[in-house]
């Protein structure tokens, strides 16, 4: 079944056509990998769908509802969440904090709940503040859970910002990058994460990667960006063998003299 | 002698932040408050209305905190609040209309038209950020000065409106500085405990997520557009309480009680105390408002002394004096009541 499809969307800035006419169709409980060169609109994308930039052309469907004209924090409560390639953390915040932000769309309490204290808000509170807890020992960070976020190290902040979106229990994730910066032995950690993400609590996965042994070792289906057109689509083998990727990445003439060793 | 100032704020801090420390320090700091206006000393009357002053300040302080400290947004025109709050209750309670109602039904509508103005003036600039939501506020703090000051008829313009009435309080007319100094004293713990619990509810961590990153706080589900206008009519609420509460202590006001210095020294007492921190308030509002007059004896030189100090204090310790602190809220093992399925880690990565 089709979680999110994206019909004809094309983002302009100015005459750059960041997205160009870009189709998607990602199915439920899959794990999906956009990859591309620097500039080939895989980010950009990412915020078309979360609805920071509205797409001048196109539509976004997320479960069959449409997302146009949708401001972020509404389709925040519809069940996407998302990661940034820079992380971006509350950094003044502690790390319990940054989840219970996380965890705004399934609270309900009000400012007059919270002057009052009423009953329901209390408890609201208390299995909040569990839940949150839960969530740092899911991402294994034990002991830091009261450190401020910026003077947590790298590979914590990594996995705080999994634990903050995992905090709204998303249908569907969208992660930049997430091994960015990690060592091989690191990004095999995080690969086996992201699949446990996907089996044990049946997140989808769209995920945008440049280390191909993650993005080839992981991923269902890939899809293909060069200057925000799609240019492949399939399972990884495909893509390892395909002459238009391999240009894309390498350039023309390449694609025939490296053949299909590696990308 | 930066190195010695600063080591010395962070002892006493360290020492007063054992919850048992900061209760002692609380208990004798509102102790001495409450019993100030008992001792029979000369100059009584002068502290008493000092105090009292400062209390007022505390209010403001807290209302700004919450737009400036916690959802970070440079508000430059907070005098604004407090004049609406003022101008409500004078022209509510006074000979002017020869309008009388009660002080205590006009102070929360006083409040509610502050927080009103505070929606309106977020409207238009929710999508301004730092410098130029600074400037827009700014003119509109100076905008509502003129309209008190040029609305003749609605205002009595610069002559101000004097005869406020006084409110009663089970038959008792509050008029003495010391009634109102326990009144203030009075809305100033109920101001402290509400931003508390403000600032530790969804509703502050989704100002506190706004002021961090805005955008990342949108992507994870904080209606921006609601929690700035949230914050705005909050603070204005605050304002306009201490505004009224102010205009029926004086007994008269002039549209100069409203300038753009208040909105300066509400600002400065926040940054110099440490933006977002309650306690931080409290001090910076004794720093701001009490120490000037208790440097009064230094004539001339006061405010040179003063403004000294305050370079100090921004070079020794620019977070200001009590930083803003973050709860511990991990908990242990044992207090988790069924831990989830803690074994998926990404353990040795970092």
């Amino acid at each position: 079944m089709t979680i999110l499809a994206s019909n004809n969307v094309t983002k302009r800035f100015g005459g750059l056509v960041a997205v160009d006419q870009f189709d998607l169709d990602l199915q439920e409980l899959s794990i999906h990998s956009i990859i591309g060169p620097n500039g080939a609109g895989k980010t950009t994308f990412f915020n078309c769908v979360t609805g920071f930039y509205p797409p001048e052309e196109g539509e976004i469907h997320f479960n069959g509802t449409s997302l146009k004209g949708m401001s972020p924090d509404r389709i925040a409560h519809l069940g996407i969440a998302r990661t940034y390639q820079n992380i971006r953390l509350f950094s003044n915040m502690t790390a319990i904090e940054n989840i219970l932000v996380g965890q705004h769309p399934k609270l309900k309490a009000s400012l007059i709940d919270a002057i009052l204290h009423t009953p329901h808000y209390q408890k609201e509170e208390k299995e909040a503040h569990e839940e949150a807890n839960r969530l740092v020992r899911f991402v294994g960070l034990v002991g830091l859970g009261d450190h401020l976020a910026r003077n947590l190290p790298y590979g914590a902040q990594r996995r705080l910002e999994i634990a903050r979106a995992l905090a709204s229990k998303p249908k569907l994730m969208l992660l930049d990058e997430p091994t960015a910066g990690m060592n091989p032995q690191e990004s095999a950690e995080m690969m086996r994460f992201i699949r446990n993400l996907r089996d044990e609590l049946e997140i989808t996965i769209l995920l945008i990667e440049h280390d191909m042994r993650v993005v080839m070792g992981i991923s269902e289906i890939i899809t293909v960006l060069d200057y925000g057109v799609k240019i492949a689509e399939g399972p990884p083998e495909e893509i390892q063998r395909n002459p238009r990727v391999i240009e894309a990445y390498l350039g023309r003439g390449a694609a025939s003299g490296l053949g299909q060793n590696s990308i | 002698m930066k190195k010695r100032f600063s080591s010395l704020l962070e002892r006493i801090n360290e020492r007063f932040s054992s919850p048992i420390g900061r209760w002692v320090l609380i208990g004798i700091v509102v102790g001495l408050i409450l019993i100030l206006p008992m001792i029979n000393f000369q100059q009584r009357a002068f502290w008493v209305r000092v105090i009292g002053y400062t209390g007022l300040y505390i209010i403001l302080g807290l209302g700004l905190n919450v737009v400036v400290g916690l959802a970070g947004l440079l508000d430059l025109g907070y005098v604004a609040f407090y004049a609406i709050g003022a101008y409500a209750y004078a022209l509510l309670a006074s000979g002017h209309f020869d309008i009388h109602i009660s002080f205590w039904l006009v102070l929360p509508f006083a409040a509610l038209l502050a927080g009103f103005a505070g929606i309106l003036l977020g409207i238009p600039v929710l999508r301004m950020r730092g410098d130029y939501l600074a400037i827009v506020t700014l003119g509109f703090g100076e905008i509502i000065r003129m309209l008190v000051t040029n609305l003749t008829d609605l205002t009595n313009g610069s002559q101000g409106l004097i005869g406020i009435d006084s409110p009663y309080l089970f038959g008792l007319e509050l008029k003495t500085s010391t009634h109102f100094y326990y009144m203030i004293f009075i809305f100033v713990i109920i101001a402290i405990f509400v931003t508390q619990r403000l600032d530790r509810s969804r509703v502050g961590r989704s100002w506190i997520a706004m002021r961090e990153d805005e955008d990342a706080a949108q992507m994870v589900g904080v209606n921006t557009t609601r929690y700035k206008l949230l914050s705005f009519a909050v603070g204005a609420f605050i304002g306009g309480l201490g505004g009224a509460i102010f205009a029926a202590w004086q007994g008269s006001i002039f549209p100069d009680n409203f300038n753009l210095m208040v909105s300066v020294n509400v600002l400065c007492l926040i940054i110099i105390g440490g933006m977002g921190s309650i306690p931080g308030v409290v001090i910076g509002s004794f720093a701001l408002i009490t120490l000037p007059d208790i440097l009064r004896q230094f004539a001339d030189y006061r405010l040179l002394l003063f403004g000294f100090l305050l370079v100090v204090m921004m070079i020794a310790r620019p977070e200001g004096f009590i930083p803003s602190r973050r709860r511990q809220l991990e908990l242990h093992a044992e207090e988790l009541a069924h831990a989830g399925p803690a074994e998926i880690t990404t353990e040795g990565g970092a």
